[in-house]
């Protein structure tokens, strides 16, 4: 689970970084480009392949745990204050995984095929930019990326320090350190990430 | 502190044997002294239980001074209760107000069946310990208890990890049943020492594959143990056994 997830983490940092292009404000074009250097790449190509892997992995040991894990308590408590003793969040990962997996294969089928059948096919590349464009201009998508990052959010607040806790590294000196970075990535990519929809929703970029 | 007396109402769990559906039972107490401990307080019940021709409820404790970890109520929704680092027989009845209502209920866990009421079996940590939790001896003649140099820090951190009174509260308010805390300061207590060395690798593999044995669920770092743990045992101890575990999985041959 931890390192799955924070193979995803890293994952995440170079897809807010191309992104954060289209903020540049020139019509897409620094974006388009970036986003063409990502699609038009063979290591990034066989990367991207590693990248499915370990997202499947990263499912797959989601739903072993959460087999096992609802089968070692079949009687449950009738009061139970868990909000006294741990974060809603932290007990919520299957929750906030699965909405994540429902909003990734809405994201998928809305943006991934599209560019992967121009790029296969031999058209024209298309343009991602003007397409993002037309599709965050209906209230409804921005509101299911909105949920998606929001979601995203909470998970990766507790996934980013829980990875490191299950290597083992849980020290006086480094883990508050850990904590601080696992909380600035969160706040700085899911910022980045809900704000692509509502500037284009917004036209704040033309 | 101020002295006074409550009338409560508590919501006991009450079950035959392990094979019974159970179910919460109400009862009333009366004039409870706010200075009684949570299990004086269930004594005067069964007293009055007793006196009525009525069973009475079943619980676990031995000590009632913190130390032996025979006490384990989920009361109101806690492990041993609202106090923080602290054992149901710890608990002072100046916790509650007249009026309140208690519920109490038994340790839940696939991996501790309930024996009868509040009491559950607990003798899966005695089977994890028993996998690994020793450490070996040379006989003949004692060695001198100072013959052996330990860095000052690695003591303290062994001497915290064996505070564990093996009550089970973590297991209780983990969401997974998981059991990491406990076998992780049962780990930790003899890898940070010396003596443990010998045992070092096979101790954290069988004890983790005892754990996964009996039916704990798995970890996933919501530190509701550490929050609940009337030593105030820390999860530090569990990525010390998730080292450890990790090192000895890549080091042995079997
Ligand atoms: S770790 Fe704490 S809660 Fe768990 S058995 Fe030991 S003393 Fe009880
Ligand atoms: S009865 Fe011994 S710790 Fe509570």
């Amino acid at each position: 689970m931890g390192l799955t997830g924070l193979f995803l983490i890293s994952f995440l940092i170079v897809h807010v970084g191309v992104n954060a292009c289209i903020f540049v404000n020139d019509q897409g074009e620094a974006y388009n480009t970036a986003a063409h250097f990502m699609s038009h790449n063979w290591v990034l190509r066989i990367v991207e392949i590693g990248l499915f892997a370990g997202l499947l992995v990263h499912i797959l040991q989601g739903l072993l745990l959460w087999k096992q894990n609802s089968g070692a308590r079949p009687i449950n408590y009738k009061v139970n204050a868990a909000n006294e003793n741990s974060r809603w969040y932290s007990r919520s990962m299957g929750l906030l995984g699965t909405l994540l997996l429902f909003f990734l294969i809405i994201h998928i089928s809305k943006f991934f095929i599209d560019t992967k059948i121009a790029l296969y096919s031999g058209d024209q590349p298309h343009n991602l930019f003007e397409e993002m464009k037309e599709e965050f201009s209906k209230w409804w998508v921005v509101v299911i990326y909105l949920i998606g990052v929001i979601s995203l959010f909470w998970h990766l607040l507790h996934g980013f320090q829980s990875a490191f806790q299950t290597f083992g590294i849980n020290h006086k000196k480094y883990t508050p350190i850990i904590k601080s970075i696992g909380i600035f990535y969160c706040v700085v990519v899911c910022l980045l990430f809900a704000l692509m929809p509502i500037a284009f929703y917004l036209k704040w970029l033309e | 502190m101020e002295h006074y007396h409550m009338n409560l109402t508590l919501k006991v769990w009450k079950q035959k044997n392990s094979n019974d559906a159970g179910k919460l039972e109400t009862y009333q107490v009366k004039d409870i002294s706010s200075e009684m401990s949570f299990l004086e307080m269930f004594d005067v019940l069964n007293e009055q239980l007793i006196t009525n021709g009525k069973d009475p409820i079943a619980f676990d404790h031995d000590c009632r001074e913190g130390i032996c970890g025979m006490c384990s109520m989920h009361i109101n929704g806690r492990a041993h209760g609202p106090w923080d680092k602290n054992t149901t027989c710890q608990l002072h009845m100046r916790a509650f107000k007249d009026g309140d209502t208690i519920v109490v209920e038994p340790w839940r866990s696939k991996a501790f069946p309930v024996i009868k009421d509040l009491m559950v079996d607990r003798s899966a940590f005695d089977r994890i310990i028993q996998a690994g939790g020793y450490i070996s001896v040379n006989t003949g003649n004692a060695v001198d208890a100072n013959a052996i140099p330990i860095d000052k820090k690695d003591a303290d951190d062994a001497f915290m990890a064996a505070s564990c009174i093996g009550c089970g509260a973590c297991v209780a308010t983990c969401k997974n049943s998981s059991a990491m805390l406990f076998v992780s300061a049962k780990v930790s207590q003899l890898a940070l020492l010396p003596q443990g060395a010998p045992e070092k690798e096979s101790r954290v593999l069988n004890m983790v594959a005892q754990m996964d044995k009996e039916g704990f669920g798995n970890c996933t770092n919501t530190y509701a143990c550490e929050a609940e743990c009337p030593k105030g045992i820390s999860v530090a101890n569990i990525a010390r056994m998730n080292r450890e575990y990790l090192k000895a999985s890549l080091t042995t041959e079997d």
